[in-house]
């Protein structure tokens, strides 16, 4: 038998029953396209953390407050710690070979007001080597300079999404702006950065002095009673050279905190490359768990395949019968009931791609609280996709399949 | 054309043993028109199935052309079934949804034959129904749907046709045309055993078997 002849026999008894067919389809069909839709989703959100994070500027290592270096992400909620780090931590920190930048950093949530208008944005204080460790530049007027920090000027730099609100498209540099009642002149304009973090917009930022944040805006103590620093930021030359850097870092800041051999550090280094790790690794996980919720969707649609396929091969036992008393072989009447199911898985699949396909770019189009996910519909997940349905079809078939070739002519023949 | 040696067929029901075939030996030689007459449950049609190899002997010899067919694996009887025999049934046991141009092409797809579509034509011309080619079974009538089968039957040129009980559901008007069709096969040379309970049937025939309990009692 020619396998044409096998296919169009099944394509016909596929039609012959549309409704069945097609409500046996649809559980491929949501299995295939829950799958595809979770997974691409899953994969735009881990691309934009991680593409944010690396706007942030590679080769760069984090210090933070914190009781051990296991604390992980926790790390990143710097505030909340106890404070240890100071200004003259970050200043003996640009001491250490190979350390290009050294910028202490402290941060917080203010409301920005100019002419009536208002913004939340984050404020950040700052020294001028903020620019280079995270890749700011300026679009308009001057960044902080030394001697801003060393007299604790009133003086703020603006993030683009900013200036927009508060000014639209003029140029701020020289007006006033309020936060915390206190007035700021704003010296520089920030380019765009594009991107979110944790639903803020990069752009929403504002820099002043770290000197100025921490008498005129946030006072924040270490229990030695000095002005604490949230983070210090510290970029090395080279990422060859980040170990040793590293190291060297360890070894000063526990020096200047006097922590006795043994005992464990109050400060943490984490390296952007960590960070980035450490995300990829969660939503990898996460985008994994959506793709298993969605593998059971597509499980009880094989499921469904077998279940119609073996009714079918109960309600055709006689036709079975027919076709083995004109001279179908077992061969012939098996690949006819695994080709009814694989056509249905694989229809059913390609539907669900289709359609997969077509919600996660509505989901592209979605604005979440200012943040978009991009979703990724890449080839791999289609060759996945396809695979698990042609798979999900020949296991589905082939119990009813070997079922109705097995039946004695004589038998099926006198059945019902 | 076909030898049974001491042919035996047993069914088991659960621990009872059914003897459906006690041990008959016949022949039958090409060219004849025979019937195999006997009351319900007599093992005619077991038999039918046996000489049709739509069921295997539970022991004993079937010869067919020379060939010693009880020894051959399922495929090997597919192909038989295929290629030498043609089947007429009393249900008719045609596919409801196919047209009766598809079911008589059915045996010829499974042979993997060339030009289907016309030697399914030319058989149902023997049977004169090319006419009602593209209906579909429950649009004939029985005797129609009869002739349909025994296109079926005859389409792959077989050497024996072998019909079962296959004027048990018509009319005496469709019946004769049935018998009148098998008689004309029989003359073109197909060879042909029909299983009947019908003395009129059996009479038209060159020769008639009488089963009783699972025996030859005539010949």
């Amino acid at each position: 038998m020619k396998l044409i002849d096998s296919l169009v026999i099944a394509i016909r008894s596929l039609f012959a029953n549309k409704l069945r067919s097609s409500l046996t389809m649809l559980g491929i069909i949501i299995g295939v396209g829950a799958v595809i839709t979770l997974m691409s989703v899953g994969r735009g959100a881990q691309a934009a953390v991680t593409s944010t994070f690396e706007q942030m500027g590679t080769n760069v290592l984090y210090i933070m407050p914190s009781t051990s270096e296991l604390g992980g992400l926790a790390g990143i909620t710097s505030g909340y710690m106890t404070p240890s780090l100071t200004l003259d931590d970050a200043e003996a920190l640009e001491r250490v070979p190979s350390v290009v930048a050294v910028d202490p950093v402290n941060e917080n949530y203010v409301e920005v007001t100019a002419g009536g208008e208002s913004k939340v944005a984050v404020i950040h204080g700052a020294t001028p080597d903020y620019q280079q460790v995270y890749n700011s530049s300026l679009a308009w007027g001057q960044f902080i300079s030394d001697r801003n920090v060393a007299s604790r000027d009133m003086v703020v730099v603006l993030g683009d999404g900013v200036t927009e609100d508060l000014f639209g498209s003029a140029d701020p540099v020289g007006q006033r702006v309020k936060i915390k009642g206190k007035r700021f002149t704003v010296i520089g304009v920030l380019e765009p950065k594009g991107g979110q973090m944790m639903g803020v917009s990069l752009d929403d930022v504002v820099v002043t002095p770290i000197t100025t944040f921490q008498t005129k805006l946030f006072t924040q103590r270490t229990p030695s009673g000095e002005d604490a620093v949230q983070t210090i930021g510290v970029q090395v030359a080279s990422a060859e050279v980040m170990a040793e850097v590293r190291e060297e870092i360890e070894t000063v800041l526990r020096k200047r905190h006097r922590i006795a051999e043994g005992e464990e550090n109050d400060f943490a280094i984490i390296s952007m490359e960590q960070i980035v790790g450490m995300l990829e690794q969660v939503t990898g996980v996460f985008t994994l768990f959506l793709g298993a919720i969605a593998g059971i969707s597509l499980l009880v649609g094989g499921i469904g395949i077998m279940n119609i396929m073996l009714v079918s091969v109960t309600e055709r036992t006689r036709e079975i019968g027919i076709r083995k008393a004109v001279g179908a072989k077992r061969r012939d009447i098996l690949i006819q009931f695994l080709l009814e199911a694989s056509m249905l898985s694989l229809v059913g699949g390609g539907i669900g791609i289709i359609g997969g396909w077509m919600i996660s770019k509505a989901i592209s189009l979605i604005d979440i609280g200012g943040m978009t996910i991009h979703s990724v519909v890449s080839p791999d997940i289609v060759i996945l996709a396809i695979s698990v349905s042609i798979f999900i079809g020949l296991v589905s078939g082939i119990y009813p399949a070997m079922r109705a070739a097995r039946l004695n002519p004589i038998d099926a023949l006198h059945y019902g | 054309m076909i030898e049974l040696e001491n042919v035996t067929k047993v069914y088991r029901m659960g621990k009872v043993e059914v003897f459906a075939l006690r041990g008959v030996t016949l022949s039958i030689e090409e060219g004849e028109m025979v019937a195999i007459q006997g009351a319900s449950g007599s093992g005619k049609s077991t038999l039918l199935n046996v000489i049709g190899c739509l069921d295997r002997p539970t022991s004993g010899r079937y010869v067919f052309d020379g060939a010693d067919v009880s020894r051959l694996n399922d495929n090997q009887l597919a192909e038989m079934r295929n290629r030498k025999f043609g089947f007429v049934f009393q249900e008719y046991n045609l596919l409801s949804r196919a047209s009766a141009l598809s079911n008589v092409e059915l045996p010829l797809i499974y042979g993997g034959n060339r030009h289907k579509r016309q030697r399914a034509m030319e058989a149902l011309e023997r049977v004169g129904l090319a006419p009602r080619a593209k209906h579909k079974p429950t649009e004939l009538s029985g005797g129609e749907q009869q002739r349909v089968a025994i296109a079926r039957a005859l389409v792959n040129n077989p050497a024996l046709i072998l019909a079962d009980e296959p004027t048990g559901n018509l009319d005496s008007a469709s019946t004769a045309e049935i018998i009148s069709i098998f008689r004309q096969l029989n003359r073109d040379g197909i060879t042909v055993v029909i299983v009947t309970h019908e003395a009129d049937i059996a009479a038209q025939t060159q020769h008639t078997i009488r089963l009783s309990d699972g025996e030859i009692v005539s010949q």
